[in-house]
């Protein structure tokens, strides 16, 4: 690798010495406003977390001093434990939890079928399909919210996590799909079709030898079926009542709670965001930034 | 491709297997359409334009319109602006780059309540920002008051930023390492600078992650609602706010299911100007 910008081939072959140190100058003076640019975009994108951080772990008294100190001096769990002592908190935080495994369960028994028929088969009909299923994925939310609640109301699912479930399995869904489709596709025909010749029928063959090697895929794409379902309020929140998810609990109860309940919030609905991105690193430009076309 | 014993099932195996999605999402979407259809445009007496005309007479329902297409034409330019810039930054491969990528994505799993939450600690009166310029001896500034619109947008368009820009960092990351790199390469041997390299070469060949991200972030924003009722509650109305106000709070969902069918009405007018225009515009520029 020589330097980035390379001028025209000559200079390079009879370069005198000071031109060559004169380049590795500019060289390192690129490297330095490129890591300068890098830290200040960092600090952008890293500060408001260490600040929400900080905010949540402050003690009540310490928030109402002004000005707000920027380093942890003060630090108390006394914020936090309120906020989880707060009426509807922890049901709301095991209804989301509870959410979150339904959508996760019932999108995958629903669209890893249909990412495998994606992913082997050439059928008629195969781009109409992946056609609704983009469709799909551009539908607001609140589209579908508002008159899935009347819906939910005759058919007797209104305030349930069954009609939060079914609501986010519906908007999961076309991504699990396209995913899970990207995923088989890596997997060598070969395998399954040695496992045939070896008598394993059609199923049994995608079940002992595919499945396996797609898991790790699969999982990924489960995980953020999950997120997606735990990051979801407008839906959450239109929908239940007393069966409040977390995020639309906190979103309920914003207008009349006092600051420090709001931070605490906050800094619990961004923590497994944190744990989320540190254990999907490695999956997220190929699953999520190549498969979302 | 129907390799496996055709004679088997009734049915074709791939009918089968995406049989259950197609049933899933049809229910789930299109009974949900008619029956918003039927809440925004019928009533008592059969068909009415009462709720929509109650809709359009609300105060607040223009300024959320305002707000909400000025908050895209705003947003998204400056978000892909800073997305492509930083993953240029990391395809340079600088020290710690693996670190830096890793805080970078960190909003993509962030909900946009999480963000709104996380900037109201910095921007309200007694927050950290106020704080930060009374250190400095500077006066606070109330940026999150109604008497003050500008600040109030810049808020919510400076949270929006920041929760948002890592869903179009990962797709031109991943857009990126696509482009095979002797093109590149080639430019530069021929003495192409950066600029014309980035703009000749790589710009061109991103295209469609761009065009993809462009129109999926559209209509995200499009649905931004939770960051601005975190930072601002009604003082700065969004139109998905204004339906998520009158389900709730008015419990009118008449007039909500009328606002959604609005959303709805703008992200379609969006995906399809989108399409039309990029696709228009691609035969000569693309090669």
């Amino acid at each position: 690798m020589t330097a980035t910008r390379v001028r025209p081939p000559q200079p390079q072959v009879t370069a005198p010495e000071g031109d060559t140190g004169r380049a590795r100058r500019a060289r390192r003076g690129r490297a330095i406003a490129l890591q300068v640019a890098c830290v200040a975009v960092t600090l952008f994108m890293g500060l408001p977390l260490y600040l929400i951080t900080l905010a949540g772990l402050s003690s009540r008294e310490s928030l109402n001093r002004f000005p707000l100190s920027l380093l942890p001096t003060d630090l108390s769990v006394e914020t936090m434990s309120v906020f989880l002592s707060s009426t509807g908190v922890v049901p709301g935080f095991l209804n989301s939890l509870q959410v979150g495994l339904y959508t996760l369960a019932l999108s995958l028994l629903i669209g890893v079928p249909a990412g495998y028929a994606l992913a082997r088969y050439a059928f008629a009909g195969r781009e109409p399909y992946q056609l609704f299923l983009l469709l799909t994925r551009a539908l607001p939310i609140v589209v579908l919210s508002v008159p899935l609640a009347k819906v939910f109301l005759t058919t007797g699912l209104y305030d349930t996590t069954y009609a939060v479930t079914l609501l986010h399995t519906a908007l999961a869904l076309p991504t699990t799909v396209l995913i899970t489709s990207a995923v088989f596709v890596a997997v060598p025909r070969d395998h399954e079709e040695a496992a045939m010749i070896f008598g394993a029928t059609g199923p049994q063959a995608v079940l002992r030898v595919v499945l396996p090697q797609a898991l790790p895929g699969i999982a990924a794409a489960a995980m953020f079926t999950f997120v997606m379902s735990w990051n979801e309020v407008l839906g959450a929140a239109i929908l239940t009542l007393n069966q409040r998810t977390l995020p639309a609990q906190v979103l309920a109860t914003l207008g009349d709670s006092p600051l420090a309940y709001r931070f605490a919030g906050g800094l619990a609905l961004v923590l497994p965001a944190v744990v989320f991105i540190a254990v999907m690193r490695r999956y997220l430009i190929n699953m999520w930034g190549t498969t979302l076309r | 491709m129907a390799r496996r014993r055709p004679g088997r099932s009734r049915l074709p195996a791939p009918l089968l297997l995406i049989g259950p999605s197609l049933v899933f999402m049809t229910v789930l979407f299109a009974w949900p359409m008619v029956v918003g259809v039927a809440q925004a445009f019928t009533g008592d007496q059969g068909a009415t334009l009462r709720y929509v005309q109650r809709m359009v007479d609300d105060a607040y329902f223009w300024p959320a319109m305002r707000n909400t297409l000025l908050l895209i034409v705003v947003l998204i330019p400056l978000q892909f602006a800073f997305a492509l810039a930083m993953a240029l930054m990391l395809r340079a491969r600088p020290r710690f780059h693996g670190v830096y990528f890793y805080i970078w994505v960190l909003p993509l799993a962030i909900s946009d309540l999480a963000a709104g939450l996380v900037w109201l600690s910095i921007f309200t009166d007694r927050g950290y920002l106020n704080s930060v310029l009374h250190m400095l001896g500077l006066q606070p500034y109330a940026w999150l008051s109604y008497q003050n619109p500008t600040s109030l947008f810049l808020t919510v368009l400076i949270a929006e930023l920041w929760r948002a820009t890592s869903l179009v960092l990962v797709i031109i990351v991943a857009g990126l390492q696509g482009i095979p790199k002797d093109y590149d390469e080639v430019a530069s041997v021929f003495g192409a600078t950066y600029w014309q390299r980035l703009r000749y070469v790589i710009l061109p060949q991103l295209r469609p992650s761009l065009q993809v991200a462009m129109i999926l972030r559209t209509i995200l924003a499009l649905q931004t609602f939770a960051v601005a009722q975190a930072l601002a509650g009604r003082n700065f109305p969004l139109l998905v706010g204004e339906t998520y106000y009158w389900y709730n709070f008015l419990q009118n969902p008449n007039v909500a299911a009328a606002i959604a069918l609005v959303v709805l009405a703008i992200s379609m007018v969006t995906a399809v100007g989108y399409l039309r225009l990029l696709r228009d515009r691609s035969p000569g520029a693309a090669r």
